[in-house]
């Protein structure tokens, strides 16, 4: 099981792991996060490895999940709604570095 | 050239759309059935089990929640801390898939989409509407969340924020909206009662 390395409150960036290792396949990291900048809004736990658990794998190691939270207009530069409006996303860790 | 001259002034997509009884999908859906059943895997009866089981997973469920927790702020508070263990407490057992509870209050509004496919609190919503898995509904709600909220009815004043939870990955979302003003002496049945799917969801008011 990997360690949680990110706090409540912690920048993080979203990887993008089919483009830096070819991860392909089942994966839950929605493409349109990948590279932005986000919060850690909470810790949800540790789940096992979609990309594992989804081809009959054990899921090992488990991922500590955080869910991230991102400005609307980080995401999307022609964004129509407020400034103040966000998105929240479920990430796991080993999708994530520190921002 | 078009040789296409039917007559549109009816509209059947809809209901062809959702026709899927004779489909391949539902022949090989029927046909893996029978084999695992012939094979010993699960039996007719383990399926009608299943069936009765999910025949009692209602919106009602979650909406009794939210009531309870409109009237009982130690409980509201444990709930939006805990969502898995409030259900817990009032008899639903969300099987170890966890449940977070967002409350929708005057500054921010909340509503739930799926993207990657179609994950939703099944125990205590039901079964979901067609809508929240349309492509047309996880694509836009979080592209234009305003436009989408507007086409259901809610507009959300530009003073408040609008929060969007993509269920990617493995919690299950459900909404506590905003008790709705001159409800102070309402009973918790009759408050149930006024609790919507779709409030549940995040994509109305009350």
């Amino acid at each position: 099981m990997s360690e949680a390395l990110f706090n409540v409150g912690d920048r993080v960036l979203v990887r993008d792991l089919q483009a830096e290792e070819g991860v392909q396949g089942h994966v839950r990291a929605p493409v349109y996060c990948r590279g932005l900048i986000g919060k850690v809004e909470r810790i949800c736990g540790v789940f096992g490895q979609p990309e594992s658990l989804a081809y009959g794998g054990d899921g090992a190691p488990k991922q500590p999940l955080y869910r991230v939270r991102f400005s609307m207009s980080d995401v999307w530069s022609d964004y129509a709604g407020e400034a103040a409006d966000h998105i929240d996303i479920e990430v796991y860790q080993h999708w994530l570095r520190a921002a | 050239m078009t040789t296409h001259s039917h007559d549109h002034d009816h509209s059947h997509d809809a209901i062809e759309a959702l026709d899927t009884s004779n489909s391949d999908t539902a022949l090989v859906a029927d046909a893996l059935r029978l084999m695992l059943i012939e094979k010993g895997i699960f039996s007719a009866l383990d399926i009608q089990n299943q069936l009765e089981l999910m025949e009692t997973r209602s919106d009602r469920n979650g909406a009794s929640m939210i009531a309870r927790a409109w009237l009982d702020p130690a409980y509201k508070q444990a709930m939006l801390k805990n969502g898995t263990q409030a259900a817990l407490d009032q008899g639903f057992d969300t099987k170890g898939t966890p449940l977070v509870v967002l409350e929708n209050t005057e500054d921010v509004h909340n509503v739930i989409v799926c993207t990657l496919c179609s994950c939703y609190p099944v125990t205590l919503l039901g079964p979901s509407p067609e809508w929240y898995k349309s492509t047309a509904y996880r694509g836009r709600v979080v592209r234009d969340p305003r436009s989408v909220l507007a086409e259901f009815g809610t507009e959300i004043s530009n003073a408040r924020e609008v929060r969007v939870h993509d269920s990617t990955a493995d919690m299950r979302y459900m909404i506590m909206p905003k008790r709705p003003k001159g409800t102070e002496v309402m009973s918790e049945a009759d408050l149930a009662a006024m609790i919507t799917r779709n409030g549940l969801i995040g994509v109305a008011e009350l």
